[in-house]
C-alpha cells in the first residue's frame, strides 16, 4: 500500500533522480574544471609506491556497512580502480571484510581487474578475506594483516565506526601511505588525525568521477551541483519565510 | 577466582600487549576473539535466521514462497565450484539492487529533507518573541556554517571570491566539528580503557 506520508519524499527522489538522469544521459555538459582533492589524487600514487617497495595493498570497506549501503558501493566502485591499477602494475591487493556478501563482490571486482590487466593467474582468491563480522573481531583481524602483511599502502573506504582509529593507527605505526574515505562522521576525525589523506563525506562518492574521463559521470556532478544548488536556495529563502509564519518547510520537506 | 575473571584478564592484557608490538601472545587472542565471534554469529544466524524464517516455513508449514530464497540461497552457494560461481551473480546483482533501492530514498529523507527542515524549524518561533537575541545569533551561525560547508562540496563551482570565501568558511566550520568529535571521542575512548584497568586492578588483581 502507498503510504501518503512518503509522496513529498518520491518527489524529492524522482526529481533529483530525474536531472541527474537527464544530465547524465545527454552528456551535454563540456569536459569540467573539477576542485582538485588531494586524495583521489594520491590514489595511483599510493598503488605505485607499495608496488616499489614489493608490498600489497590493503583495501578494506569498514565494518559498518553492507553492501546495499550507498558507502559501501562508492567504495567498491574506488575498489575497481584501485584493483585495476594494482593488477597492471603487479602489485597484490588484499581484502578483508566483515560481510560474506561485500567479499564476494569484491572478489568479481578484483579478479575481473586481473583479467582485464592481462594476469588472471595472479588473482589469489585467499586475499579477499571474510574476518568476522563482530566489530573488535574484525578490527583485530585487519589489524593482524596489517602487522604481519606490512603493506605499502592502505585503502580504506566505506562506512567506519569504533574500528576506525583502531585500523588507522595500525597502518601509520606500520608505514604505510593511507588513504581513507567515508561518510562517517564522527570517524573522519581519527581519519584526518592518523591517514596521509582523507576523503570527507561526499568526496567518496564522487571520487569515481575523478578518476574517469567518463563525461557522463562528470555530467552527473554537475548535476548533482545544480541539485545543491536548490538546497542553498531553499535554506536562505525557507528561514525567512519561517520568520514571517510562514512554515512552507513543512509541506515540501 | 573464578575462571571467567581469569579468562578476562588473560586475553585483556593479550589484547594491550599488542601497543607494544605484534607477538604470539596476541595473535593467540587475536584468532580467540575472530574464532569466538564467528562461531557466536553463525549460531545466531542459524537460530534467528535461517530455521525461523526458511527451513520451518519451507520444510515444517510447508509454504511455498519461501521456495524463492532457498533457491537464491544454493545459488549463492554455486560460488564454491569455479565452473558454476555465474549463475551466483543474479542473486547478487539482486541483493545489491534491493538493497540499493531501499537505502538510498531512505538516505536521502534522513540526511538531506530532514537536515534542511532541522535547520529552518527554530526561525519559525522568532516571530513570537520567545527568542533571545544570542539565541538568533546561535540559529544565524548553525545556519550560516550549514549553507558554507554545503558550498564546499560544490565540485563544479566558479573559480569566483565569494565561492571561494564561502568555501573557506565552510572549512573552518569543518575543522571545528572534527576538533570537537575527535575530543568527544578519545574522551569515551579513556572511559573505556580506565573500565578495563579498573577490571584488571580491581576483579582480577583485588588492589582496588
Amino acid at each position: 500500500m502507498f503510504d501518503p506520508a512518503s509522496l513529498v519524499l518520491l518527489i524529492w527522489v524522482l526529481l533529483t533522480c530525474g536531472v541527474v538522469a537527464y544530465f547524465s544521459y545527454r552528456r551535454r555538459v563540456s569536459r569540467l574544471r573539477l576542485r582538485a582533492i588531494p586524495g583521489i589524487a594520491a590514489i595511483e600514487e599510493a598503488v605505485g609506491r607499495a608496488t616499489e617497495q614489493g608490498k600489497p595493498i590493503v583495501f578494506t570497506t569498514g565494518w559498518g556497512g553492507d553492501i546495499q549501503r550507498p558507502t559501501t558501493l562508492a567504495a567498491l566502485n574506488l575498489l575497481r580502480f584501485v584493483a585495476g591499477k594494482a593488477a597492471s602494475y603487479g602489485c597484490r591487493i588484499l581484502f578483508p571484510t566483515h560481510d560474506p556478501v561485500i567479499a564476494e563482490a569484491a572478489k568479481e571486482i578484483i579478479q575481473t581487474a586481473y583479467n582485464e590487466a592481462g594476469h588472471p593467474d595472479q588473482f589469489r582468491e585467499d586475499d579477499v578475506t571474510f574476518v568476522s563480522p563482530s566489530q573488535f573481531g574484525y578490527a583485530s583481524g585487519v589489524d593482524g594483516i596489517v602487522s604481519r602483511q606490512k603493506p605499502g599502502a592502505i585503502f580504506l573506504f566505506g562506512t567506519f565506526e569504533g574500528e576506525a582509529l583502531i585500523l588507522a593507527e595500525t597502518g601509520n605505526i606500520n608505514g604505510a601511505l593511507q588513504i581513507a574515505g567515508t561518510d562517517s562522521t564522527i570517524q573522519l576525525s581519527f581519519f584526518i588525525v592518523a591517514c596521509d589523506y582523507t576523503l570527507i563525506g561526499e568526496e567518496l562518492y564522487t571520487a569515481s568521477a575523478y578518476l574517469t574521463d567518463d563525461r557522463r559521470v562528470q555530467s552527473s556532478m554537475y548535476a548533482q551541483d545544480l541539485i545543491r544548488a536548490v538546497v542553498v536556495a531553499l535554506l536562505l529563502l525557507l528561514p525567512i519565510l519561517a520568520m514571517f509564519g510562514v512554515n512552507l518547510y513543512k509541506e515540501i520537506m | 577466582m573464578a575462571i571467567a575473571t581469569l579468562a578476562a584478564a588473560i586475553v585483556t592484557v593479550g589484547i594491550f600487549s599488542f601497543l607494544y608490538r605484534d607477538n604470539p601472545f596476541y595473535r593467540a587472542c587475536e584468532h580467540l576473539l575472530i574464532g569466538l565471534s564467528v562461531g557466536f554469529s553463525l549460531v545466531l544466524l542459524w537460530n534467528s535466521v535461517l530455521i525461523p524464517k526458511l527451513l520451518q516455513p519451507l520444510f515444517v508449514e510447508g509454504r511455498l514462497p519461501a521456495m524463492i530464497p532457498f533457491v537464491l540461497s544454493l545459488l549463492m552457494l554455486l560460488r564454491l565450484k569455479s565452473s558454476l560461481s555465474y549463475m551466483s551473480k543474479p542473486v547478487l546483482a539482486l541483493v545489491i539492487g534491493s538493497g540499493a533501492g531501499v537505502s538510498i530514498p531512505a538516505m536521502f529523507e534522513a540526511r538531506v529533507l530532514r537536515q534542511i527542515a532541522a535547520s529552518v524549524e527554530p526561525f519559525g518561533v522568532v516571530g513570537d518573541g520567545s527568542v533571545s537575541a544570542l539565541m538568533l545569533l546561535g540559529m544565524l551561525i548553525s545556519l550560516v556554517g550549514v549553507v558554507t560547508v554545503i558550498v564546499y562540496f560544490f565540485y563544479t563551482r566558479p573559480d569566483t571570491k565569494a565561492f571561494n570565501g564561502a568555501s573557506q568558511i565552510g572549512i573552518y566550520f569543518l575543522m571545528v566539528f572534527f576538533g570537537a568529535t575527535y575530543g568527544y571521542t578519545v574522551t569515551s575512548r579513556l572511559t573505556l580503557l580506565i573500565g578495563r584497568i579498573e577490571f584488571l586492578l580491581g576483579d582480577f588483581l583485588h588492589l582496588l
